[in-house]
Parts: structure tokens; sequence; C-alpha cells
């Protein structure tokens, strides 16, 4: 492959933007193509079908399975309130009476002559999905949502935890090497998107939790201090999901790493500005990377589109992403293109980059990514 | 055996084009008839372009191809597709076909009634047809029935494999799982607005009660029952049903595959159903006893065939990217820590390895980092195998007639069968051990994984084709063959490994003596208990052995009998394992450090230098 390389986190400006936004199963779209969403726009509603509940009949009334159709009160198809009596069976000439009592509000939706077992189903669950950010209905998807298409400032972190959240952007540091703690959150961050330096800290997290803040962007986090917010461990890289306050996103990795200059410098730029952050992470077929978007945002002066037809060139600016030279950025000095034999004694491909100090060094290619605009 | 031949042969091959369309990489192989065997020509690879922005995962498959063409000077494709049969002016192949894992492969629940017995059958099955196995559902598995449905419910597998009962046994068992499927109203990964399909192979009187409770909801298929009677496990129609819904249902909605299938009349395999052939049917080639391991960057598989028992199990979380944050979750950092001959601090260790777990595609560029990721791979690999010998059992439930001969091998019902010292051949395959930058490493990774006992041929997959060498094995067995012996494996020599010992022994104390003739000279080693030995016999070589442990260890014949045999080279050499099986590391970290140092400078692990440097600290 004559391109091999890591393409990298996109940090950019102006980019288009668009989002699918897709119901679990088919539903009814209420938008249509053209119109003007915001984050809290419900596009599009389904109903799922309700919580299924089973009880014992046979066993709670002490009958065979063959027999408990006809004790039931309530037949197939028919609805029924929780408390209300499900079945009932008198013996002794009605001297005893068993009673089985609905557990929930629903519909008997089967009963079985086999196992003895009756099925219920509670009301439908409906289930909405909104826009996520502000834009405008490129397409409509019949029955299943929408494609969302805005223009905006775009930042790929490289992890994180927690779902969607929108809030105004704030920076809580002066440089992209300072580690964002307790002190740097405010009581008036409440809503905000709180972005720090080169790491975040347990105890900036728990107090972005106390006053409300919704999201968090750094360099870094330190392993024990994610799995003490998250109060579990992470086995594998699908992430998103998880019920907690504060949106995190990490843009450079794991342990104290500056972040790189032009996310912290963009982030600048956008203080103040609302931004849509997910911080939902899968690492695998199909990679999800964790996600600011700020719609609406112009750049003050006209940015140049890098060109990245050509892959790896020189003067190509990257970051190293392994040790020994982890979350330094460089430069492509030359790309040697015959396999070259590393530290390891692997033989593989390799380029030569010339770190922030001046240093040349060499490094595998697989080993950096393009620094992306 | 492959249990299913879709297509049958009715020209001579000559050359065949396979591919494997994988998660990431999609790979291209050409084999072609080389006088009077089938070898490996080239292969190529691409990027898998099933997500979007492609959409069509024969664009990659296009681009492997195209590869290949480029290296062969071959035309192979047309607009319509790879050109089959060969064309009088050289162009095309005579047969094309592919395995696919792409777009997370195949993805199943199963249930049972018993989560020992039928349920572990169905998951046997599913597995075995190389399916992920997402949960398994069984009356007694502890959970309450909402707590099941929930789960069957969150769940979005690619179809539900249901068995429970034997043929006119108690129904009422297997219908109450099936209620519990049918309330739950499960919907498929793929192809929103779908029935989900479910295959029923349990108790055949219960069929018109599943039928009941399912036809309306899902997509239901019956098959025989997977345990007809108890003492039987028959899981070729499951299976076979299985890659009929794979082509059906998941194959027709993943993007491009209609395309891909009309390309080959071979019907597409799970990728990992293609290995597990390739497995059995080199087991069968061989006459030997084998465990295959594949360990990837999300999932480890790992197979084995033992006389009739094939087994296949996948470690969906244990792997060398994606999830090997999991494998540091389940064996704990000292497990890794074990491995590693030099002091790391614990908190840089776990930030190494979950930056690894982010940017999955950096590879190791100091030894350092080298030594801690394949410490970390013998840990995801020794899991992987303690999880493989927990379903790799004999039929549970089942009384067996024991005989006075059977007194002193109490291998009853639901025990593995997994015999370290039948076993002869050890495969491994996947970057950390393909890719390894000395083979030396990749056979002490399988070495201290797996601990092998008595004497095991160790090997590696050069380039990961048993995929592609499984489904041709389906429609010629002797071309897949021969390709899997002279191209695909690679040898690396066959490991002497004493069991025991059978009673307390020291470190120094006599293991082994080895009397070994190769080209007409004598090579006589004493290896004593805690050491290794490796010895220069290359590839292709064999030697006659007369092996004699002490009598506190056995290769074979019994505690301190002598064994003759004939022994095989490889690349690395014949490696004299003498620490002992089971074995562990020393608990105390200097002495850890001294015996790890010496074991690597034994085999040559990594440089000297280094090892050197490690030694004085």
């Amino acid at each position: 492959m004559a391109h091999a390389y890591t393409p990298g986190l996109k940090v950019t400006e102006r980019a288009v933007i668009r989002k699918t936004r897709r119901l679990p199963l088919l539903g009814e779209v209420l938008v249509e193509k053209g119109a003007a969403v915001s984050p809290d726009t419900i596009v599009a509603r389904t109903d799922i079908p309700g919580n299924p509940q089973t009880v014992n009949v046979a066993n709670s009334l002490g009958v065979e399975p063959e027999d408990i159709a006809d004790f039931m009160k309530v037949k197939t198809g028919g609805s029924i309130k929780k408390g209300e009596i499900l079945a009932e069976y008198r013996s002794f000439f009605g001297l005893f009476k068993h009673t089985v009592t609905s557990p929930v509000d629903g519909v008997v939706e089967m009963v079985s002559t086999v196992t003895g077992q009756v099925t219920l189903r509670e009301p439908p669950i409906p289930i909405q999905v909104d826009a996520y950010i502000d834009g405008i209905v490129e397409e409509v998807l019949p029955k299943e949502g929408v494609i969302v298409k805005t223009e905006g400032a775009f930042i790929q972190g490289i992890f994180g935890v927690g779902g969607e959240t929108q809030g105004v952007i704030r920076v809580a540091v002066e440089g992209p090497d300072d580690v964002l703690d307790e002190a740097q959150v405010k009581p008036d961050d409440k809503g905000k998107i709180i972005i720090g330096g080169s790491l975040v800290t347990a105890a900036a997290i728990k107090k972005a939790a106390e006053v409300g803040a919704l999201g968090i962007v750094a360099g870094g986090i330190i392993d024990s201090d994610l799995i003490e917010y998250l109060g579990h461990d992470i086995g594998v890289a699908i992430t998103g999901h998880e019920d907690i306050p504060v949106t995190v996103i990490i843009t450079e990795g794991f342990g104290r790493m500056r972040m790189a200059h032009r996310t912290f410098e963009l982030l600048k730029r956008l203080q103040g500005f609302r931004a849509s952050i997910n911080g939902a992470t899968q690492i695998r077929a199909g990679v999800m990377r964790p996600e600011i978007i700020v719609p609406g945002y112009q750049p003050q002066e006209d940015t140049k589109e890098q060109d990245l037809s050509q892959g790896l060139v020189p003067g190509t600016p990257l970051r190293i992403i392994r040790e020994p030279y982890f979350g330094q950025l460089a430069e492509v000095v030359d790309l040697p293109p015959e396999l070259q034999v590393i530290e390891t004694e692997a033989r593989v491909r390799i380029l030569r980059a010339k770190l922030a100090d001046g240093t040349i060094v060499t490094v595998p290619r697989a080993n950096v990514e393009i620094i992306e605009a | 055996m492959p249990e299913e031949k879709a297509f049958k042969l009715d020209r001579e091959i000559t050359s065949v084009l396979a591919t494997d369309c994988g998660s990431t990489t999609t790979k291209a192989i050409l084999i072609e008839k080389v006088g009077d065997e089938y070898r490996l020509i080239t292969r190529g690879e691409a990027p898998t372009t099933v997500e979007a922005p492609f959409e069509d995962v024969t664009a990659g498959a296009r681009n492997a191809i195209r590869e290949v063409e480029e290296l062969t000077g071959k035309t192979l494709l047309d607009e319509k597709g790879v050109i089959t049969p060969r064309h009088p002016d050289g162009s095309g192949v005579d047969i094309y076909m592919s395995t696919s894992s792409a777009g997370g492969g195949l993805q199943m629940m199963v249930a049972g009634v018993v989560k020992t017995m039928t349920a572990e059958s169905a998951a046997r099955a599913a597995l075995g047809a190389g399916a992920i196995v997402m949960d398994v559902i069984a009356v007694d598995d502890g959970r309450k029935p909402h707590e099941k449905i929930q789960r069957i419910r969150q769940l979005r597998p690619d179809m539900i494999l249901l068995s429970g009962g034997i043929d006119g046994g108690t129904i009422t068992h297997v219908v109450e799982i099936a209620e519990l499927i049918s309330a739950a109203e499960p919907k498929p990964r793929l192809g929103i607005g779908y029935n989900l399909p479910v295959i029923y192979a349990g108790n055949k009187d219960a069929r018109p009660h599943i039928n009941n409770s399912l036809a309306k909801k899902v997509d239901l298929r019956m098959v025989d029952n997977l345990r007809p009677v108890l003492e039987k496990e028959v899981l070729g129609p499951a299976r076979e049903e299985i890659h009929n819904l794979f082509m059906e249902h998941v194959m027709a909605q993943a993007p491009g595959y209609n395309k891909l299938m009309s390309w080959t009349p071979v019907p597409i395999m799970p990728t990992p159903g293609a290995v597990g052939i390739c497995m059995q049917t080199a087991s069968k080639e061989y006459d030997l006893s084998v465990i295959g391991v594949d360990i990837g960057g999300a999932t480890t598989d790992v197979f084995s065939v033992f006389g009739e028992f094939f087994n296949r199990t996948v470690s969906a979380n244990l792997g060398m990217s994606y999830s090997i944050c999991n494998v540091l979750l389940e064996t704990g950092v000292a497990n890794i820590m074990r491995w590693i001959p030099f002091d790391i601090n614990e908190g840089e260790l776990r930030n190494r390895i979950r930056n690894k777990m982010i940017r999955p595609t950096t590879i190791p560029q100091t030894l350092d980092d080298l030594i801690i990721e394949q410490a970390i791979s013998r840990e995801a690999l020794r899991l992987a195998f303690i999880h493989h010998k927990s379903l790799a059992v004999g039929l549970r439930g089942v009384h067996r007639q024991r005989t006075i001969g059977d007194t002193f091998e109490q291998t009853g019902s639901g025990e593995t069968y997994i015999d370290m010292m039948d076993l002869g051949l050890l495969i491994g395959s996947g970057g950390v051990l393909s890719h390894a930058p000395r083979r030396a490493q990749a056979a002490m990774m399988l070495l201290d994984a797996f601990q092998p006992e008595g004497l095991t041929m160790l090997a590696v997959d050069s380039i990961f084709m048993m995929p592609q060498l499984g489904i041709l094995s389906t429609v010629h067995a002797k071309a897949s063959m021969q390709v899997f012996d002279r191209d695909c494996l690679i040898k690396l020599g066959t490991a002497i490994a004493p069991a025991g010992p059978s009673g307390g022994a020291k470190d120094g104390d006599p293991c082994v003596k080895v009397e070994l003739e190769v080209d007409g000279n004598t090579i006589v080693e004493e290896v004593p208990y805690g050491s290794i030995k490796l010895i220069k016999l290359e590839d292709g070589k064999k030697a006659k052995a007369i092996i004699h442990p002490s009598r506190q260890f056995d290769v074979g014949k019994g505690y301190g009998h002598t064994l003759e045999t004939t022994v095989n080279g490889g690349v690395v050499g014949l490696t004299i394992d003498a620490r002992g099986r089971v074995f562990d590391v020393p608990q105390d970290k200097a002495l850890r450090n001294r015996k790890l140092v010496e074991w690597f400078t034994a085999m040559n692990l990594y440089p000297a230098e280094l090892l050197k440097k490690y030694a004085e600290v």
C-alpha cells in the first residue's frame, strides 16, 4: 500500500459534519428534508415493545399446566392492571380460593399450557432520537432516522467516556502543559465544558460533577483516576454508555500528556461557543472516536486545506504515539523506502523525524500519526 | 472432519485464488500447481471495505487481488469479478473462494435447558461453526426469568441456537426457554425490520410447541436434536444450518456480499469455521493431536483436535490491542510483571497497556516494550487456553462404565480431554507470534502459555492463510494440505518437556538426559530440573532420540521410563524444557529475574548484551 500511514485525529476549524441519527427499530421520522434542527429537536420516534413479565400461574395455583386456560380471569389479548386478579382456582366446592394477581399493568400476551407460564406485556416504551447538533436535515432515512448536516469546528479525541451532551466551552488552564485540578474548576462551570491541558485529575472530575459541569477535555488522564471515576475498570475499548455525570474526552492518551498545541489553540478560540460533545469510543472495525463539534463556528482567517493525498511526505507534522518518544510532536525529515531493522530487531518501514528540540529520531511508520487539519 | 461439501469439483484444478475478508484486512492468496504439487505463488492484502465510506466488501477484495495481479503479472479480475475458469490466454483462475469475518463475524446467542449439558453442546456447535457466542442462556444459569429476558433483549445477535431435552424426554423446560425468547422478541444485529433466525435443535417432541411460541416472531428453523440421547452429541446438522443462515442472513445483509457470493461457487464460510476445518484436516493428515491458537487484536481463538473430538473456543475479550486492557483486568498486573525481567513501575505499565488499546496499530520500538508485549501475550494465551479446556470436555451427565484399568485414570464425564502428553502439534498464529522478531520468542511464548508435555512440534502460521486453506480443503484437501505443509507452517522445532516432578525436586536435580543421533554424530545432553537447553537441529532434519527422564519425570512412557523416538528440527531447533510441568516462575523477584534471564539466554531470545544488562540489575 503506497500511502500506508495513520491518518490521525481531525482537529479542524471548518469541516462539513454529517451525523446519522437512527432509531434502534423501525419507527416514524418527525422532520423533513431541509428542516433546521437544534440539538434537542426530536427527529424520530418509535415504540419498542414493553417489558415482558412471566408469571408461573400453574405453580402459583397448584394446578397442572394444561389446565390453566380454565382458570384465567383475563384471556390472551386482554388488558389487566397491576394487582388485578389474573387467574383464580377454587377448590373443595368453592371453599378454598387461590388467586394470582398481575405484577404489572399490561396485556396478557401468551398462556402456555406446556409450562404453565403466562406472559404479560407492559405498555410500549417510547424511544426518541434527538438531532444532537445544530444543523439541517440533509437526508431522511424512511422509518429509520435522518442525516443532519452542519458546518463548523470539529475536534476528535483519542479516548472518552460518557455520552452525548451540549455545553459552553471554557478553557480553565493557561497552556497545554498545565494540569486541570480541582482548583481550576469554578462554581459557575455548571452546564459548561471545561478544557484542561496535559492532564485532568480525579479531584477535578469530582469537583466538575459537583458543580454541574457537563464535559471535560484534556490531554491525558492517569489510568487509576479513570477507574476511580467510573467505579470499575475498562476491559475493552467500547465506551459511551457509562452512567456518569461528566463526559470526559482525552486528546492524547493515558498518563500526563501535553495537549497538542494546535488542539489547545483551537479550543481557546472556541471559548464561549456552545459545543456538542460525545465521549463514545469504539476502537475496532467501525472506529469511533470521541468528538467536539461547534456548529456554525466561522474561522477568523481563511485556513488552508491540508493536502493528505500524498500521505506522509517530508515536512508533514506528526505526533509519535509509542515509546520511547510517545507524545512528542515532530516533522517528517525523510522516508526511506526500504525496510529497516529497529531496536527490537523487527524489519519495518520507518521514517526519520525532527522533534521539537531539533533532534532527529528514527521511528516505525506504524508509530506516528499525522496531525490532520 | 468437514461436515459439508456444498460444492463438488467437476474439473482439474491447477490454480486457486482465495480471499479472507477480515475485520481490518482482506488477504488474497494465489495457489498453483507447480510440477506435481500445489504451492503458494504469492499473496496480496488491502484494507477491508465493509465500513463507510466504501460499504462494499468487494472493493477490498479487488484491491487485495490487484496486488496479486501486480506481483504475478497475471490478469485475474474483470469488470464482473474474478475470472473463472481460467482462460486459454492464462488469465483468471480455475476456482475462487472466500472466507469472512468482516463486520464483527458471526455473533450468536445459544440457549439450552441445563447449562452444563444441552446449553454447553449448543455452545460447542456454535463455536465450531465459527461464531462468537455472546451469551449462553439456560434454565439453571442462576438468572431469574426477567433477567434472562432483559439479556436476550439487549443482545442483538445474528442468530440464536436453541436446544434442550433428549428426544422423547420432557418438553416443559425447553418450551420454557422458547417462551422467554418469544417474550423478549429479539431483533437481529443486521437488517432493520428483518426477523431474527432461530435454529431449534432440541427434543423433537417439543417442535409443535416451539413452533407455537416462536414461529410468528422469528425466522424459525428446525434441525435434528444435538443431544438425541444423553450419551451422544450430534453437532453436524446444527452447524450446517448455522452456515446456511450465515450465508442467507448475515452475509446477505452485509454490504457487497451479494456481489462477492456471485463470484464463487463455494459458499462463503466464517473465517474461524474455516480455520477449524484446516486444523481437523491437518490432524488427520499428520495423524497427530493438534492445538492451534490465533491471537488477534480483539479475540483469541483456540482450536483443538484430539482423536474424534474437535473443539473451538473464542475468548472474545482477550487480545493484543482492542481488548489488551481486558487481559490486564483478568490476569492482574502481577501476572504480567512475572514475565518481565526488569523493574517497571506498575502505574507506568498500566498506562502503556491503555495506550496500546487506544492506538492499536502501533508496534514496539524498544526491546523493553517488546518484552512487555510478549509478557502480556503469554497471559492472554494462558487465559484463553484455560477457557478452552473448560469447554473441551467430555459429555456431562453421562454415566461411564469403568473397568479395572480406569481405576488409576479417573477421567470421568465433564473432564477435559485435552491431554498435553498426547499433543503432537502446537500451532501459533496472530501478529505477536507470527511476526515475533526472533522465532525463538514465538516458541517460548507457546511453551510458557500452553506448557506442552512430552514431545510436541511447535509451529507458527507464516502469513495467516489457514482460513483460505480451510475452505480450500472442503473442495480440494490435497492442494490445501500441500500448501499448509510447505508454505503455511513454519516449523519451529520439537520441544521435549518432561512432566513432573512427581515428588519434591530441587532446582538443579537431574531431570532428563537426551541422546541424539544426527547425521551420524551423537550428541548427549543432560538438562537439570529448572533449566532449558536449545540444540540446533535445522528445519527438515530429523534425529534419532533416546530420552531418559529421571525417576520423577515422564516423557510419555511413564515416570523414569526411556523413550526412543525420532524428533524433527525446525527454524529454532530442538528445545529441551526441563522446567517441569506444570511450572511457575519463582515468587521472589530477584530469583525470578535471574531465572528469566537464564531461560531467555538459553533460548537466545533477545540480544545477549541486553540480557546481560538485566542480569546485572
